[in-house]
């Protein structure tokens, strides 16, 4: 259906060369992202607003040299774009631009892909029929049972062209997709939460889903309240994933030298080869990781203090920013990694936290656990302090007491006061990495990979009367 | 004076209305909205006087929304032309009807009339996105260098957000408003090291719906805060670290507008309150069966909520569902008395009409309910001023500037941090504090509210991004408040909180 939306837009490829044309001599580097995506929203059992979009963006970067560097002025248009009003706005923002800090040469190109003139896939709205007459049959359910559920699912394929002066003509296609789904008691008082990140919405398991959210629910008829104060705890990988994902986030090698975050050792140094944990745990990129893999090669419309617009189209490899424990690796763009004599490490669309050789399932952690929080996710997770990473943030949907193996009833929520890192240094147990979904960052963050965790001592601050 | 964009009128708005409406009608829509944007939006960042990120993006687009047979259909595109938003009112029908098979709730929009052809600018000076880059980068090259080379300022950070949104809406009802806003974000933030150690200290300057004017001076003295920032950064640095504790707390309005904009904002929101955020924004304690009893806090509480406060991040003239903007009350004399509502919420909760929430951040996202700007109102007549707060403390924190925030899917429990911590000791302020955090639960924190600053403290202050809905949107709203005085408030030390 949303090839419906679909009219006379000139093909990437056609932008790409009338825009180098219009910029020449200058060097230039343009992007032409296009993005289909359509989603449905659901709250007490009722499908509520969806939507379908079609949206192009052009992202051009004009470099010009002067004043002893290379400057470079970016602009962006979306829709019908004038291929001469976008290179005359970039032109004159790199005109009356200084030299730019991240300037390097840019990235040789060879000859194009063989999918370059290939047109953007869409997404096809006909595979949320399915899923919504599922739904339909699981709000009937909960109806029946008095309890309510909540959600949402989405689907976008965005599909890149890059161009650049320097002979690069690269096309990369990337589907993202999620399915979250929120069971709630009529009362109010108990809710979980499951959600999923996915290239195709056909793999996602409606009624299986529902029924384990029902289960949890009748779990939660026997109520626990628990104080505040520091708790073992077994983190599923969701849970993990909305944890590492803001480790992930303060890896930049710069503010690192800088002084002003968790891996800065004073003095213009970082922490790199410093023993973070004792466990053997590795966090790394990889853009061929099956199941999460992602663009091959760096796409970005603009630059900030780790990436730069200098880089596109360079090739990205696996990285291993933490390997046996110990920090690996910082992002650098190339700019930045010759003045610090650093690896050059961009970043790459996905995330993969995991112990080498386990192999164990959340549910064999739960049956092993004399006693223990088991978490669903966080939510509202903040920075409160950067020189340690310290993260507040909150339980929800979903907080359980184990005992003996069993998970015996739902306890209330807490607000946590913790850091990923000092986490990660206290995990006595780690299972094995399965693709996971951060509620809070999964939209921006979608391909995870993550273990479920034990962890002793989570700091869980106060009690939160939400339920 | 501010005018209407003429290259934005210059596009075919009309055509497309005509063939959205006419279309959507004559296939059964019982409403159907139209939106035509043109938004710019530019950001300029800078690390150490460098430019580290210049960016000039203008996002185009048509939004169609009809509702027909109860149900609910938008869709989104880049193209104006009259085939492209025609195939867009097609989809939108077919998205309605492929989910009705799974809808329990028969949708209708509150009425509002047809205001006909009407007209809102924002008022302002200059576009901030029409400022040249080269006079941006030098203003800010000229204050960042002016912190670096003060002593003890070892990096400094600098940000210019603008936006020059423009506005085009019609409905089968008959109104169609052309509509101008403009806002800015100026920021810096300077780090001091000692040794392993650092510290942070950013300006307080608010986000405003104002033009590049702002930058000035006029309304805000940014050389005076720029110039205040090293000295206070230094004795930060070499400040004590809070003993954590109950304290009075003197909330500084460059605070206070971020605790309002969580605990109250977002709680007031009648879609949260009947479950319809309940799988990622979340719900609210203020459920609506409370609407009338709900204690809120001390009776010296009086929340509005309005789109109409000029230079307001959230003031417009209509809402994305073609309702005129205006001003209700939300919490007065400290009991919950309404709720921010867009159409399709008011309709179900009964409650006659919308008071103008709907809001969509981008032509190609569904209007949601967003927020108004939620205010606090000042104490009545010659109320106190920050200074006279302060001496009426034994034993407390003036906290000044945002930093760190976070609560609840409920909002109950909530914990922010500040930029400034000030010990009160005997009524004077003794020194700065480092590492505080203060944690409250919502009604508990309202309800310990004591005193309240008079019109002489009153600020706006607000934020460009609040997040909410699937798929996640951003909105800019402001929050007027006066300091105010909070009694025995829960204060943790951060540093203590990571273990160390």
């Amino acid at each position: 259906m949303n090839g419906q939306l679909v009219g006379a837009l000139d093909p990437a490829g056609v932008i790409i060369e009338r825009v180098l044309a219009e910029a020449a001599p200058l060097g230039c580097v343009v992007l032409v992202e296009d993005r289909f995506d359509a989603d449905v929203r659901f709250a007490n059992n009722s499908t509520t607003t969806n939507g379908m979009r079609r949206e192009r963006r052009v992202i051009v970067a004009v470099f010009h040299d002067h004043g002893g560097g290379r400057a470079v002025g970016i602009s962006s248009r979306s829709g019908h774009v004038d291929a001469r009003e976008l290179v005359e706005s970039a032109r004159a923002r790199a005109r009356s631009s200084d030299p730019a800090p991240d300037a390097a040469p840019l990235i040789p190109g060879s000859p194009a892909a063989g999918d370059f003139e290939l047109a953007p896939r869409m997404t096809d709205f006909g595979s949320f029929g399915p899923l919504v007459k599922d739904l339909g049959d699981c709000f009937l359910r909960a109806r029946a049972k008095g309890q309510l559920l909540a959600g949402f699912a989405t689907h976008e394929i965005e599909t890149v062209y890059l161009g650049t002066s320097s002979g690069i003509r690269l096309r990369h296609e990337q589907a993202t997709g999620s399915f979250e789904l929120v069971a709630r008691d009529r009362a109010g008082l108990a809710s979980s939460w499951v959600g999923r990140g996915t290239e195709d919405l056909a793999d996602i398991e409606v009624n299986a889903i529902y029924e384990h959210l029902d289960a949890r629910l009748g779990v939660a008829s026997h109520r626990i309240d628990l104080p505040a104060g520091r708790h073992e705890v077994i983190l599923p990988p969701d849970a993990t994933a909305d944890l590492v994902v803001e480790l992930w986030r303060a890896l930049s090698g710069r503010e690192a030298e800088d002084g002003g975050n968790v891996f800065s050792r004073g003095h213009g140094e970082t922490r790199v080869g410093e023993r973070l944990m004792d466990l053997p745990l590795e966090l790394s990129s990889d853009p061929s990781l099956p199941g999460i893999a992602c663009a091959p090669f760096l796409m970005t419309g603009g630059s900030s203090t780790d990436v730069s617009v200098f880089d596109n189209g360079a090739p990205l490899d696996v990285t291993n920013w933490i390997h046996d424990g110990v920090l690996e690796r910082l992002r650098y763009h190339r700019a930045g990694a010759k003045r610090s004599g650093q690896a050059f490490t961009p970043p790459i669309d996905n995330l993969r936290l995991r112990l080498p050789g386990a192999t164990i399932e959340l549910a064999e952690l739960i049956r092993t656990t004399k006693r223990a929080l088991l978490l669903t996710c966080l939510w509202y997770i903040r920075e409160v302090d950067p020189a340690t990473l310290l993260l507040t943030g909150l339980t929800r949907d979903g907080v359980y007491l184990v005992e003996d193996g069993e998970i015996v009833g739902a306890v209330n929520n807490f607000r946590f006061n913790e850091s990923p890192l000092d986490m990660l240094r206290r995990v006595s147990e780690a299972g094995a990495s399965t693709r996971a979904l951060s509620r809070e960052s999964g939209e921006w963050m979608n391909r995870v990979e993550a273990p479920p965790l034990r962890v002793d001592g989570f700091n869980m601050s106060s009690v939160s009367k939400a339920s | 004076m501010a005018t209407l964009d003429e290259e934005f009128l210059a596009l075919p708005l009309g055509e497309l209305d005509a063939v959205v409406l006419e279309r959507a009608q004559s296939r059964g829509a019982s409403d159907a909205e139209i939106r035509i944007e043109q938004i710019r939006e530019q950001y300029l960042v800078l690390r150490d006087a460098l430019v580290e990120g210049a960016t000039d993006d203008v996002e185009i687009g048509v939004g169609v929304r009809v509702v027909i047979d109860g149900s609910i259909g938008f869709a989104g595109t880049i193209e104006l032309t009259k085939d492209a938003v025609a195939r867009a009112v097609d989809v939108a029908i077919e998205a309605a009807r492929v989910t009705a098979g799974s809808r329990r709730r028969f949708v209708e929009l509150a009425p509002e009339p047809s205001y006909g052809s009407v007209e809102f600018v924002s008022p302002f000076e200059i576009d901030p996105t029409s400022v040249p880059l080269d006079q941006r980068v030098a203003l800010f090259v000229s204050w960042s260098e002016r912190l670096m080379a003060a002593p003890g300022v070892d990096h400094v950070t600098a940000s210019l957000h603008g936006v020059n949104e423009n506005k085009h809406f019609a409905n089968l009802a008959g109104t169609v408003a052309n509509q101008r806003r403009v806002r800015i974000h100026p920021t810096l933030e300077a780090l001091s090291l000692r040794d392993a150690d650092f510290e942070t200290m950013r300006t307080v300057a608010p986000p405003v719906g104002r033009g590049y004017e702002y930058l000035s001076g006029t309304t805000w003295d940014f050389e005076s805060e720029i110039a205040a920032i090293p000295q206070l950064l230094e004795e930060k640095l070499a400040s004590p670290s809070v003993e954590p504790g109950e304290f009075d707390l003197v909330i500084d309005p460059t605070n206070l507008w971020l605790t309002i904009h969580e605990s109250v904002g977002h709680a007031t929101e009648l879609d949260r309150a009947l479950g319809y955020e309940a799988a990622y924004a979340g719900t609210s304690f203020a459920t609506f069966d409370q609407l009338g009893s709900l204690r809120y806090g001390s009776e010296l509480m009086q929340i509005t909520g309005d789109r109409v406060t000029p230079y307001g991040l959230a003031t417009i003239g209509f809402d994305d569902e073609g309702v005129k903007a205006q001003e209700f009350d939300l919490v007065r004399d400290g009991v919950l008395v309404g709720y921010q509502l867009d159409r399709q919420i008011a309709h179900e909760a009964a409650l006659g009409s919308s008071n103008g929430c709907a809001f969509g951040c981008s032509p190609l996202m569904s209007p949601i309910q967003r927020m108004a700007n939620v205010s606090l109102k000042p104490a009545q007549g010659n109320g106190p001023s920050t200074p006279e707060l302060i001496a009426g403390v034994r034993r407390g924190i003036y906290i000044v500037g945002d930093k760190s925030w976070s609560i609840d899917m409920q909002r109950y429990n909530f914990q922010f941090t500040g930029q400034r911590f000030f010990l009160i000791d005997e009524g004077k302020i003794v020194s700065q504090l480092r590492d505080v955090a203060y944690q409250a639960t919502t009604t508990d924190f309202w309800g310990s509210l004591v005193a309240l600053g008079g019109s002489s403290t009153y600020l706006l202050g607000g934020a460009m991004n609040c997040g909410k809905g699937q798929p996640g949107q951003i909105a800019p709203v402001s929050h007027g408040c006066p300091s105010a005085l909070f009694a025995n408030v829960r204060v943790l030390n951060a540093k203590q909180e990571s273990g160390r």
